[in-house]
């Protein structure tokens, strides 16, 4: 049961709401009412751009309620961009027909927490946009500590702060201001439950922060979307068809069995889901795993990869696929 | 083909039976002859006309009284519908589901209107005509999962989903085959399942729980699983024992073709979407041995299975006291004709 059913969609609204941010907003092609979904969820996006394919996700923004439309915001992510963000920013306007996924949550707030800290960096803000929307509809107890570059730079700030009030709190870089997480974390009655969506040493920084000062590791969560990162090329073995499949730099070995027609399992495609866990029967050099869903034993075992994150620096490595 | 509701008792005289029709859609759970363990889960997808399948959500003759049955047991042991209050959204998702999957797929039997938040639901076969505010508990005579539970064969169970876990934090039980919700409740995949043998080791349960937490909304799932019941005893829970349990005693190769019943299950699991949460449905299917041996196909692969399981499996399920006389009886019908594959009748 590898992939999901797509629905097309087309572009409704196209909104440049920061520096390097822009919002899209998509309608079902025949008008047709969307699935509503739980706050924390994301969709992938399908962009054909050239002979490549790409499925990035993007967390949903919107009301979870509104059927009618999903809104997803992309940052422009320049020279760093695999593609995925350049395609939307450059290619996608009203009127452009996308094929998405169905909402999927693997940050859903939990419902049994007394509070919820939630602690967003740059475009991170986005999964918290719907997780808000819900908790304010829930009348749960929550702040958001939303760490800007600048005003120009960071999308929503008087969006969020004319809806929510007191409960945002904007820290601007620019000014010198800094998320004073340490203290924020100190004063939190038992039971709270903090959220981290935001670059990876901010989200690091986050989960020690709190790890240090004692909170256990189920009321810590995170969430991030990396593209999976470049490297050398390299084979891929698989060992039930026999086949080698050549990954190309820019490829993780997911798009690779993809290009090539092999029907591999996946769902998140940002290694969190666990779906891609693929067996590794044999390899001659040293897996990066660049998962967040292996553990640590796991990882040292070198039994298990997430072909749709991680990859190998040197040599070559045997799939049971 | 309209269905005709029937008058029947699931305790006490004892008078449920299937219809002809009825018999013919039972879904056997027995795809070859011999016993194997699986985890058997495939797209809940429509099948076949007239089949269980057919449908989100099977309705059959046995409608009417099931939910007469069901409003007794509550009465009785009102235990067994619990829900945490975290649960409240996945409890209108699940009644949404409901609603909307019957309304569509029986519009002779169920009607509802949709204007925003203003719901209007009329259920026929039990005479329910229903305005009520979506999201809005105290517009409804029952919290939305019994209201909707006490209108729909099966038993439910809601699951929230948290820390990589699945948590039975809601549910509405009354034909259950010897678990007991209140019991379960806000127990985790694991806890609930820790009396099971065999699978644990096989590490089913750790891949059933990754497959679980990763199901998409409008991407339901089903399975078969099975047990066998003394009578046709839609509530043989823990906190009843010493009303069925004794049952087991009162098999003798004279009555057992009439007492033993195969119970199947059809269970299906589905991802709601504003709660996040899981629904499991539980939906029961009772039929005794000699209904089973109408179906000749049946008649010879039931025995052979009997004969296959494993001793763990026989003493989990609770069958060591009648299965040898069960299968003595059914030998009868067993000519050793070849079977064809699959579960349905030829």
């Amino acid at each position: 049961m590898s992939g999901f059913p797509l629905r097309r969609v087309r572009v409704a609204e196209v909104e440049q709401v920061a520096a390097r941010i822009k919002r899209f907003r998509f309608v079902d092609i025949d008008n047709a009412p969307l699935s509503q979904f739980s706050g924390g969820s994301h969709i992938s996006v399908v962009m054909h751009s050239g002979d490549r394919l790409m499925r990035n996700p993007y967390s949903l923004m919107g009301s979870p309620t509104d059927t009618s439309s999903y809104q997803i915001s992309v940052l422009h992510c320049g020279a760093d961009s695999r593609g995925g963000s350049k395609f939307m920013h450059e290619n996608v306007a009203v009127g452009s027909e996308l094929e998405i996924s169905q909402p999927l949550n693997l940050f859903p707030p939990v419902r049994l927490a007394k509070k919820h800290v939630l602690v967003a960096g740059g475009i991170g803000i986005t999964p918290f946009m719907s997780m808000m929307n819900e908790l304010d509809a829930l009348r749960s107890d929550f702040e958001l500590h939303y760490g800007v570059r600048s005003l120009e730079d960071g999308a929503y700030c008087k969006y969020l702060q004319s809806r929510y009030g007191s409960r945002v709190n904007v820290y601007r870089q620019d000014q010198g201001q800094m998320i004073p997480l340490d203290a924020i974390l100190g004063e939190q009655r038992l039971g709270t439950h903090m959220y981290v969506c935001g670059p990876k040493p901010m989200i690091d920084w986050a989960l020690q922060t709190a790890e240090l000062q004692g909170w256990p590791q189920e009321n810590l969560h995170s969430e991030q979307f990396s593209a999976p990162p470049p490297g050398k090329p390299f084979v891929v073995k698989l060992a039930k068809s026999g086949r080698e499949i050549a990954v190309k730099g820019h490829q993780s070995i997911l798009e690779a069995l993809e290009e090539h027609g092999v029907d591999a399992s996946f769902l998140c495609r940002g290694g969190a889901c666990g779906q891609c866990e693929t067996g590794v029967i044999a390899c001659d050099g040293y897996i990066d795993h660049n998962d967040h869903f292996l553990s640590e034993a796991e990882r040292v075992g070198g039994k298990k990869i997430m072909i749709c994150m991680s990859r190998i620096q040197t040599g070559s490595i045997t799939l049971d696929l | 083909m309209a269905l005709i509701f029937k008058d029947e008792t699931f305790r006490d005289d004892f008078t449920y039976k299937n219809s002809p029709a009825t018999i013919r859609r039972f879904p056997f759970p027995f795809i070859e002859d011999q016993y194997r363990y699986s985890v058997n889960i495939e797209p809940h997808t429509p099948g076949p006309k007239g089949s269980v399948y057919e449908f989100t959500f099977d309705i059959d003759e046995h409608y009417v009284s099931e939910m007469r049955d069901r409003a007794m047991v509550l009465q009785e042991d009102p235990g067994r519908c619990q829900a945490l209050p975290h649960m409240m959204t996945a409890q209108w998702d699940m009644l949404e589901l409901v609603m909307v999957s019957l309304a569509r797929d029986y519009p002779d039997l169920f009607t509802l209107h949709r204007d925003g938040a203003h719901w209007h639901w009329i259920n026929k076969p039990l005479n329910i005509d229903q305005k009520f505010t979506f999201g809005e508990v105290n517009s409804l005579p029952y919290e939305p999962m019994e209201y909707v539970g006490r209108q729909i064969q099966g038993d439910f169970s809601l699951q929230d989903q948290r820390d990589g876990q699945l948590w039975m934090d809601a549910g509405i039980i009354t034909s259950q085959a010897d678990w007991s919700l209140d019991f379960d409740v806000g127990m985790n995949f694991f806890e609930w399942h820790a009396p099971v043998p065999l699978a644990h080791e096989a590490g089913v349960f750790e891949r059933a729980l990754k497959f679980l937490l990763n199901m998409q909304i409008g991407q339901p799932v089903r399975r078969l699983n099975w047990t066998m019941t003394i009578n046709p005893r839609l509530d043989t829970s823990p906190e009843n024992y010493p009303k069925w349990g004794k049952d087991r005693t009162t098999v003798t190769p004279e009555n057992v073709g009439e007492k033993v019943h195969l119970r199947v299950e059809l269970q299906g699991l589905f991802r709601l979407p504003r709660s996040n949460a899981i629904l499991f449905s539980i939906r029961g299917y009772l039929m005794s041995l000699e209904q089973i041996v109408t179906v000749p196909k049946w008649g010879r692969r039931l025995p052979r299975v009997l004969k296959s399981l494993p001793p763990e499996l026989i003493e989990y399920k609770g069958l060591a006291r009648y299965r040898q006389t069960a299968i003595d009886w059914l030998e009868k019908y067993d000519d050793g004709a070849p079977t064809s594959p699959g579960g349905g009748p030829d």
